[in-house]
């Protein structure tokens, strides 16, 4: 069985993607994911991996692009800046068709923000993870346990799809330390390694080569092939929480650190009589439209969408599948200012109570 | 020379490379020198952007295109997973000594064990020969109109001067390829770079001095004149840094 | 004695400028891309030393080992 520790969340998510089978990381220093380059640094040499502490965020996920090439299970992780700095290189993973992974352990924005926790990089996450129309498988776990299981399966993903695979936590989740069940090691074989990696040359009789720049015709080919692929995503990778839907009349929506506050306010009000509800998404990217757009709206009156962040950025998703069938508020916090059990449960007690 | 065959790296049609291009030539010459390695199915070509992406749909052999300056960082990810395979970025002036000098400068003082060679011609050729890092004063480039001035845009950037100050790398030298001499010099400086990189010895640096006919709006044979009478007096070929001096 | 592969060759005449012989002239007649060629004028002075192959961009001039002519 699994071996349990207690860990920092960014922790965590180092030794999960270790056991996951990454072999290589690099990464810059930033607040709050700083444990996560740490912890790999002295981890991966342990087990035959490679680490590279890169001279920049740009340099540190090419060094990623580059090891992904390889075939090796290679990731890198950041916050909100630096992310930002990433951008180019995610893009380009997802124009060469290279399979990694990217923590984002976000913080307060725009610009240098602040380095406390904040949930402001959600749309970045889910609409533009760089430019040229492309998007990433986005999980935003919202304990340590969660985030060993994304970590521990994101390749499987990453390589299923020969794509990025992005993880947004925030700075709360990636700095607390709670008890985890790690998973056993994932042992990885060379002959595991996929046939499109530049890796071995010799018995191999084709030319190996990997490119992030096409002629027009094959390029369109690849833009409707990944237009398909989200597609699916929608069909088939959706994951998501429904929390006490059933008799609910009032429908919160929040992921990660924020879901986490909401489910301590809802079970609050229960107890007063209100029937109020969480449907909180796993996979951001893609959205749970579903679990929203097939609500009862006989007996939904609201939907509120709870972020650490301000305005709500989830909020037009939400709407898109609403319809006008009921109003959508959103409450939040945002700067690096948390979001509290007492604001919350005011929050939706407001709605709730006929406040408005 | 006794004998002389094309090396099978490269396609068998003409390159992407407008008539006379010296990047042609460097890329001929790593070819050949790789197949004289031995080393045609373990070596990886890191292309990167500007013309040295030409060799996109030249290079018979594997590689890997990367980002505009990045090579030294894909690179750096390639050789830590894969330390067995011979690893080479090809880069321009404008993607090296601009775009991506903190990657070449931190990858020449990390040591990584792969070999850079780097094109310079003195300009952007591919996107329409604007200044480059490494124009020469009075240079006329498309942004340049009246000759680069130094007031406003600085000096040329000599990069085996600088990275031969970091304690890591190697070998580090520049040869000019506008005579037999010099292309044959390249030859052998290629040759001992990718040794040394066999060796596992680490950082090694060639830098080839190119043309570019098109965007100098002279001909072939003018370039190779205009490089002898202004890019050799200012980047001085030669062996910049050369640890192993007794081997190769 | 040198091989010239007139399918690659760009009209650069480096090969032209840089024979120690001066045996090399640009032909008359062009390739598929439209350049003119050089020619072996005098074929019995070249004395096999590689230099035109050596400064050919493209690769387009060979030098067959001895025997293999």
């Amino acid at each position: 069985m699994g071996e349990k520790r207690f860990m920092k969340g960014n922790e965590a998510i180092a030794e999960a993607a270790v056991r996951g089978g990454c072999r290589f990381f690099a990464g810059y220093p930033i607040t709050p994911q700083n444990e996560i380059p740490e912890y790999f640094s002295w981890r991966l040499p342990e087990v035959g991996g490679a680490y590279v502490q890169g001279e920049s965020e740009i340099a540190s996920v090419n060094m990623v692009y580059g090891a992904a090439a390889m075939g090796t299970r290679a990731m890198t992780s950041s916050s909100g800046p630096g992310i930002s700095l990433k951008a180019e290189g995610i893009s380009y993973l997802a124009a060469a068709a290279l399979p990694a992974v990217i923590v984002n352990i976000s913080r307060g924005g725009p610009g240098l923000g602040s380095i406390q926790p904040a949930q402001s990089d959600y749309l970045q996450a889910t609409k533009a993870l760089g430019h040229g129309g492309f998007h990433a498988m986005v999980f935003a776990p919202n304990s340590a346990q969660e985030a060993v299981d994304v970590l521990y399966d994101a390749w499987d993903y990453a390589e299923r799809d020969r794509n990025p695979v992005l993880v947004l936590m925030d700075g709360c989740l990636g700095n607390i330390m709670e008890e985890v069940e790690l998973p056993p090691m994932k042992e990885l074989k060379d002959e595991d390694l996929p046939e499109w990696s530049l890796t071995r040359r010799n018995g191999r009789d084709w030319q190996g080569n990997i490119t992030p720049i096409y002629t027009e015709l094959i390029l369109e080919g690849i833009n409707a092939a990944a237009g398909d692929m989200y597609k699916d995503w929608e069909e088939n990778d959706v994951k998501v929480e429904e929390f006490m839907l059933e008799d609910a009349e009032y429908v919160v929506v929040a992921y990660g650190i924020a879901s986490r506050v909401a489910k301590e306010a809802i079970l609050n009000l229960r107890e007063k009589g209100f029937k109020v509800g969480m449907i909180r998404p796993i996979t951001l990217f893609p959205f749970p439209k579903k679990s929203i757009k097939n609500l009862d709206y006989g007996k939904v009156k609201g939907v509120i969408d709870i972020e650490m962040t301000i305005p709500a950025q989830m909020r037009d998703d939400i709407t898109l599948q609403v319809m006008e069938r009921c109003p959508v508020y959103e409450y939040g916090r945002s700067g690096g200012c948390l979001l509290d059990d007492e604001g919350v449960y005011e929050a939706i007690y407001e709605i709730v109570s006929g406040g408005e | 020379m006794a004998e002389y065959k094309r090396s099978t790296l490269i396609a068998d049609a003409p390159s992407g490379y407008c008539p006379g291009c010296l990047h042609s030539l460097a890329t001929r010459l790593v070819s050949d020198v790789i197949e004289e390695l031995g080393q045609g199915d373990n070596s990886l070509n890191v292309i990167s952007v500007g013309c040295s992406a030409l060799n996109i749909l030249y290079w018979n052999g594997d590689f890997l295109s990367v980002a505009h300056g990045r090579a030294p960082a894909a690179a750096t990810g390639i050789k830590r997973t894969n330390p067995e395979r011979l690893v080479f970025a090809y880069q321009g002036d404008g993607d090296l000594a601009a775009i991506g000098l903190a990657e070449i400068m931190s990858a020449a003082n990390r040591g990584e064990n792969f070999t850079v060679i780097f094109a310079n011609n003195q300009t952007y050729g591919m996107t329409g020969g604007q200044m480059a890092p490494t124009t020469l004063i009075g240079q006329k480039t498309t942004t340049t109109i009246y000759g680069r001035d130094p007031a406003t845009t600085g000096y040329p950037m000599k990069m085996c001067e600088l990275i031969s100050t970091l304690e890591a790398p190697v070998y580090v030298a520049r040869f000019a390829l506008n005579s037999p001499k010099g292309v044959n010099d390249a030859r052998k400086g290629i040759k001992k770079a990718f040794q040394l990189q066999m060796q596992g010895k680490g950082f090694t640096f060639v830098e080839l001095l190119t043309n570019c006919p098109t965007n100098w709006h002279m001909t072939p044979l003018q370039t190779l004149d205009y490089m002898n009478t202004n890019t050799i007096p200012y980047f001085k070929p030669g062996v910049y840094k050369d640890t192993e001096v007794d081997e190769a | 004695m040198i091989q010239i592969n007139a399918r690659l060759c760009k009209d650069c005449k480096y090969c032209i400028r840089f024979c120690p012989k001066q045996i090399l002239e640009t032909g008359t007649t062009r390739n598929s891309k439209g350049h003119f060629y050089p020619i072996v004028n005098a074929p019995e002075k070249c004395i096999s030393c590689g230099i035109c192959a050596t400064m050919c961009p493209e690769g387009a001039i060979e030098l067959p080992a001895k025997g293999d002519e």
